[in-house]
């Protein structure tokens, strides 16, 4: 069994484009103070980043949890958004159900979960339509960038 | 390539980080979508962009890019040089078009993430 070092739940508030990426930002920086490798880092943020963008976009709420074991970086993105009718669809680089809105801001374009997969080491994806989605992602320390 | 070089090249104006302009760059990634720049930026890669709003300076700092030009003649809001200035992330603006910048850029030795 792992064991946990250290576990983190942000809170992430939906349309709040200001802020979306600072929970990206502090997940890095934490991750930068205890010494971990940086092309480990860069993969991480990359997938809270992407991951917290998403809850920004199409929720009104969610929450990034960050744990880090003595084996891995785990990170799980929960929110109340729509949910996603056809994941394999949305796993498909260049499908997008953006807004212009949305595409306006520099996402949207269809990259985002895959980018969040192409990073993990572990993925999995769970939504409801009408209820919400859940992503969780998994970097082994071990594993080379 | 030096900031400083890649500033004169352009005819950027710089918007912050004029103290760094020594910094040296040796990849250059080009979007306007901020998943790409997250894809295929290298560490201290240039962007170059023509989104101008906070999420392209969250988008180079989780991406570790050194620097970011905006092209297009586009200007960011204060409160985006404020968070590049906090990030240590140059901020320099041309008029140029993303083609030319790109092919100017290239002339020059620089190359892309891939």
């Amino acid at each position: 069994m792992a064991e946990e070092l250290l576990r983190k739940t942000f809170q992430v508030r939906g349309r709040d484009f200001d802020k979306a990426g600072e929970t990206a930002a502090e997940i890095k920086q934490i991750l930068k103070g205890l010494g971990i490798d940086s092309g480990l880092i860069h993969r991480a943020v990359v997938i809270a980043f992407e991951a917290e963008m998403n809850v920004v976009m199409y929720a009104s709420e969610g929450t990034i949890t960050f744990v880090l074991t003595d084996e891995d970086i785990r990170l799980e993105i929960t929110d109340n958004g729509p949910g996603i009718e056809n994941i394999e669809m949305a796993l498909t680089e260049g499908f997008s159900t953006a807004s212009d809105e949305m595409r306006e801001m520099g996402f949207g374009f269809g990259m985002g979960l895959p980018n969040i997969r192409k990073n993990s080491d572990g993925f999995n994806i769970e939504s409801q339509v009408g209820v919400g989605t859940t992503v969780a992602a998994m970097i082994g320390l071990d594993s080379s960038a | 390539m030096r900031l400083a070089e890649i500033k004169d090249v352009l005819q950027c104006e710089v918007l912050t980080g004029q103290e760094d302009l020594s910094a040296e760059v040796q990849t250059v990634v080009a979007s306007d979508g901020m998943s790409e720049i997250l894809a295929f930026a290298r560490p201290g890669a240039l962007m170059l962009t023509g989104l101008t709003n906070i999420q392209s300076v969250r988008t180079a700092d989780i991406a570790n890019v050194r620097a970011i030009v905006y092209i297009r003649g586009k200007r960011p809001d204060k409160k985006v040089i404020d968070l590049a200035r906090e990030k240590n992330i140059p901020i320099l603006a041309t008029g140029l078009g993303m083609f030319d910048v790109c092919g100017m850029l290239r002339e020059l030795g620089l190359r892309g993430g891939m």
